[in-house]
Parts: C-alpha cells; structure tokens; sequence
C-alpha cells in the first residue's frame, strides 16, 4: 500500500522537478562556464542539496517499485509473504543506495 | 444489461464492455521503463565514475557522441513515461472531460517543451551556439 502510494508520489516528483532539473541543468552547461556558475551555486546550496538527495531517493524508490511492478504484471509475486517483503526492500534499497551514492559525491571521492 | 441503470459504480460499469482503449498506453508505459531502467543505470554510473563533476568535465562527457546520444535518449524517454505517468494520475482525479482534456493537453505541451529545450542545450555542446 506504501510502496504503491510512494511510486506514484516519487513519479509525480520526478516528472515535475526532476525534469525540471534536468532541462536546467543542460541548459546551464549550454550557456558555458558564467551559466553553469548560477546551477553550481543553487545545487551547493543546503537546499540545493536537500532537493536533489530527495530527487535521487525518488528515482531509486520509483526505480525499485517500477521493477516490483513489472514483477507483479507477468503476475508473479502476489503471495502476502513474498509481495511485502518486496515492498519492503524498494525501501530499504532506495535509502541505502542513495545514501551510498551521496556518501560517494560528498565525501570518499577522491 | 444494467447500462446506466444502476447508481453503484460497479452497476454502471457492468454491461460497458472494455473501453477499447488504453492498451497501447499501458504497454508504451511498460516498455519506456525498460528502457529508463537502462538510461537511468548509465546516468547514475555516468556521474559516478566522472573524475569530477565541473563544467568542463560534464561538457566534455555530454559532447561527445557517447554521452549526448544516451542523454539524448534519457531526455525523449524521460520526457514520453513522465506525461504517460501524468496522464494515468490525471485520468484517475480528474473525471470532468473539459477539465481533463485540458490539464492533459497542458501536460503535453510542458513535456513537448521541456524535451525541446533539453534537446537544444544538448546539440549547442555537440556543435556550438549557432551565433
């Protein structure tokens, strides 16, 4: 019920700031240094940073989900047992790798 | 039978037949999230194993015919299962056929827009600014 309710919540995030981002960001780096300069400055920003670690949970937890979905369509998965436990693990792989991912940008990089 | 007769849902939707739309939809939803599943891995790995993420080094990566044509991918992808995702919520909250026909259309002029100006940005590092 969670992880359903979260796919749709992380895909509506995706779609609506994501892409938002995105398109920002390509046209940052089109405008050359002086442009990229103003993304660089938002995306340093401790909001900046909230917005995109939030981003990067989404796509993984709309990722994870999107797997369990396509899963459950060839109709595999169903029992109560094994469907929570999946669930579950969207959670726990979508904190885990994007803490791993930003634990890599912010810090052991070298 | 019971075609607008009953005041349940279940009632009216009994005796409709299947709406002899959609299924095109829900495949094209289906398949751009394999291919999203790969692009996505790329993008992710892509930034990941950047020796750095400054202007310079992006510009460089997404230059070159092996960044902007994947990029190129994400963005069209991207853009196509995030208004085919809108359509499905906006199909659910959204019953007035005025209301719906509107927000799906303004939907699809952001998504056509958004790829467009994505797009843009991609060809001026691959050939340069035209001015």
């Amino acid at each position: 019920m969670i992880v359903s309710i979260l796919h749709r919540a992380t895909g509506i995030a995706l779609s609506v700031a994501g892409l938002a981002v995105l398109t920002w960001w390509l046209m940052a780096l089109a405008h050359g240094p002086e442009g990229y300069a103003t993304f660089e400055k938002a995306s340093h920003s401790w909001i900046g940073l909230v917005v995109l670690i939030g981003l990067t949970w989404s796509f993984f937890q709309h990722l994870l989900s999107g797997v369990r979905h396509l899963v459950m369509d060839t109709g595999a998965g169903f029992e109560l047992g094994i469907n929570k436990t999946f669930a579950i693990l969207t959670i726990v792989g979508s904190v885990v790798l994007t803490a791993l991912l930003w634990a890599w940008l912010l810090g052991v990089r070298p | 039978m019971s075609i607008g007769a009953s005041s349940t849902p279940i009632g009216k939707a009994r005796g409709l037949g299947s709406a002899r739309e959609g299924g095109e939809h829900w495949l094209t939803e289906r398949v751009t999230s394999i291919a999203l599943l790969l692009l996505g891995s790329w993008f992710i790995a892509s930034i990941l194993l950047l020796p750095a993420l400054d202007p310079h080094t992006l510009v460089e990566w997404l230059s070159a015919p092996t960044g902007a044509i994947p990029m190129a991918l994400l963005v069209i992808v991207g853009f196509k299962h995030a208004l085919d995702g809108m359509k499905v919520f906006v199909d659910d909250y959204v019953h007035e056929a005025g209301s719906n026909f509107v927000i799906n259309t303004l939907l699809l002029f952001l998504a056509v827009a958004g790829g467009a100006i994505s797009l843009y940005a991609l060809a001026v590092l691959s050939f340069g600014a035209a001015s």
